[in-house]
């Protein structure tokens, strides 16, 4: 296992400058995750419309540089698209952390993640985030709301 | 024994890690196991399995006789009489019934269980929550700079409603030793009792429960080379003789009826079901190891490394260490690189086969007051040498290095 096969450019680049961090003024919803096994952080705000598309995401978070930049990669990537599509974006990174057949294409940055495979123990923090989306999403079913 | 030759007692140790040396230092988790343990363990699959008490026949017999043999060894190793060492799951259990057991012996409104905010979870909740469910208070003792909790503090909040003080021997976070005699005179003075969480002190240096005045002292057998899944509570023998049980069922009883049931004397009253009897054997043939190679050289060895280790982490620019200023009395050490999160630093090292603790260490309001949310901990143990804290120097040095690189 190599480190600069983890570390990459642009992973450190996100984590050094997250994109879209902070909070949204007005999300339709937040969720507060916590990884109990290593103290890690994440506040995700969503904005959906009635279309069922992420009009706008922010994140804020404290944690190690794969969790912070999956997160930082994620919403970039996320915003914008409707849910089902970041729901695609979700299995297919998980896909590909498994060492499974992935849509690359639909990954962007988070392509840059692939490394983390090598780290079992770290897979974790690169999916923090999309779990985080995962029980803001559950949620949006839960409330009847339709996500489209 | 010298060092070369008991290294070569733990087989793993021999082992490659990513395909470098492997460097364990990471034995305040859990430590690793000598042939004497793996072998113990083995001839008593091979030689005596049978359940124990129970049997009639001559190989259930033996199954007992290894049992209480074991329960007679790890009582040598802390100084205490068989009958007062409880075998249990490990520490958290241990603590757990100590907790629920003598809290409702003693705990009510207008008492206190006095403890620090330093300790590990596992020395926290059972009292946290057996406090709430009495409706007893909880008191926290003020730490020192050092994170130490001193004699002159603990007496600062003991009083007359004061029941219980909980303490760690050894932080598992910052590796300060606690002054345990003059706080057991200082809880005894109160009328209260001292309970000790020796995870990580027993396996690290002598502990005489009668020499410092302890009542209890829980402690785990995985982190003293023993296996996993067993460890003990010892308790002084006019204590557990008023405490009731908390596993009801089977060997823990004297006479059952329908209607109610008489139990068994301590310590078997606390042990309901069949126990975790090979590793019993296992944690016991590790009291009889830690003797043998000798818990004062054991003491000695660690705390050199870690101090060497502390050292030597100052001295790369850009690494903050934690724990005490002046000399280190225990194996662990705490650190960070600057701007480089804890896992990640984890992460290099093990590339280099190196293997710290990484995250929280089960301690979180004591990181908060470190203002740190996660740290890397090193921890020595009696098979680690010199060439184990220069690979951690250097793993630490070119983790540095890289990740400025890539942070460009």
């Amino acid at each position: 296992m190599s480190l600069d096969d983890v570390y990459r450019q642009v992973v450190m680049d996100h984590y050094q400058n997250p994109r879209h961090h902070g909070h949204l003024t007005h999300p339709t919803l937040s969720v507060g995750l916590h990884n109990p096994s290593c103290g890690d952080e994440l506040h995700l705000d969503l904005l959906l419309d009635e279309d069922g598309v992420v009009r706008d995401a922010a994140f804020e978070g404290q944690g190690c540089s794969i969790s912070m930049a999956a997160a930082s990669m994620f919403v970039d990537r996320v915003r914008g698209k409707k849910i089902e599509e970041a729901r695609r974006v979700v299995a297919s990174f998980k896909d590909l952390l498994r060492r499974r057949e992935a849509d690359r294409a639909i990954l962007g940055d988070l392509e840059a993640l692939e490394g983390v495979s090598q780290f079992p123990a770290r897979v974790k923090c690169a999916t923090l985030v999309m779990n985080a989306f995962e029980q803001a999403m559950d949620r949006v079913e839960a409330e009847g709301r339709d996500p489209k | 024994m010298n060092l070369a030759a008991l290294r070569s007692e733990f087989p793993l140790l021999g082992r490659d890690e990513n395909g470098k040396r492997l460097c364990y230092v990471d034995s305040a988790a859990t430590a690793q196991k000598p042939q004497a343990v793996l072998d113990a363990v083995r001839r008593y699959y091979v030689e005596d399995n049978a359940n124990v008490y129970r049997g009639v026949y001559a190989l259930a017999a033996r199954a007992t006789q290894d049992y209480e043999d074991a329960r007679a060894q790890v009582a040598a190793l802390v100084h205490a009489e068989p009958e007062e060492i409880i075998f249990t799951r490990g520490t958290t259990e241990s603590l757990n019934l100590l907790a629920r057991s003598y809290g409702e012996l003693v705990l009510g409104p207008g008492t206190n269980v006095v403890t620090s905010p330093a300790e590990h979870h596992s020395n926290l909740l059972p009292w946290q929550q057996v406090a709430l469910a009495r409706g007893a208070e909880l008191r926290f003792v003020e730490l020192d700079e050092d994170g130490q909790v001193t004699p002159e503090a603990v007496g600062k909040v003991v009083d007359q409603g004061t029941r219980v003080v909980a303490l760690a021997h050894v932080s598992n976070v910052l590796g300060t030793v606690t002054d345990i005699a003059a706080i057991a005179a200082v809880a005894h003075a109160a009328g209260a009792v001292l309970a000790v969480d020796g995870a990580q002190s027993v396996p690290h240096m002598a502990v005489d429960v009668k020499a410092l005045d302890i009542d209890f002292l829980a402690f785990s057998g995985h982190k003293m080379c023993g296996p996993t899944g067993i460890g003990a509570l010892y308790g002084r023998a006019e204590l557990l003789r008023r405490m009731p049980p908390v596993y009801y069922g089977g060997e823990m009883i004297e006479e059952v009826t329908l209607t109610g049931a008489t139990f068994k004397e301590a310590p078997w009253r606390f042990e309901g079901g069949t126990p975790n009897i090979a590793g019993a054997v296992g944690m016991g043939a590790a009291a009889r190891f830690l003797q043998e190679v000798g818990l004062g050289e054991i003491h000695s060895r660690e705390a050199e490394l870690a101090n060497m280790a502390a050292e030597g982490l100052r001295r790369i620019e850009g690494v903050t260490v934690y724990g005490p200023r002046g000399r280190r009395e225990s194996g662990v050490v705490t650190f960070n690189i600057d701007g480089v999160h804890a896992h990640d630093v984890a992460t290099a090292l093990d590339a280099d086969g190196v293997c710290v603790r990484a995250g929280h260490h089960c301690c979180q309001p004591l990181m908060r007051r470190l203002g740190a949310a996660s740290t890397a901990r090193a921890s020595f143990y009696l098979y680690n040498d010199a060439d184990d804290v220069q690979q951690l120097l250097d793993a630490v040095a070119s983790a540095k290095e890289f990740f400025r690189r890539v942070a460009g």
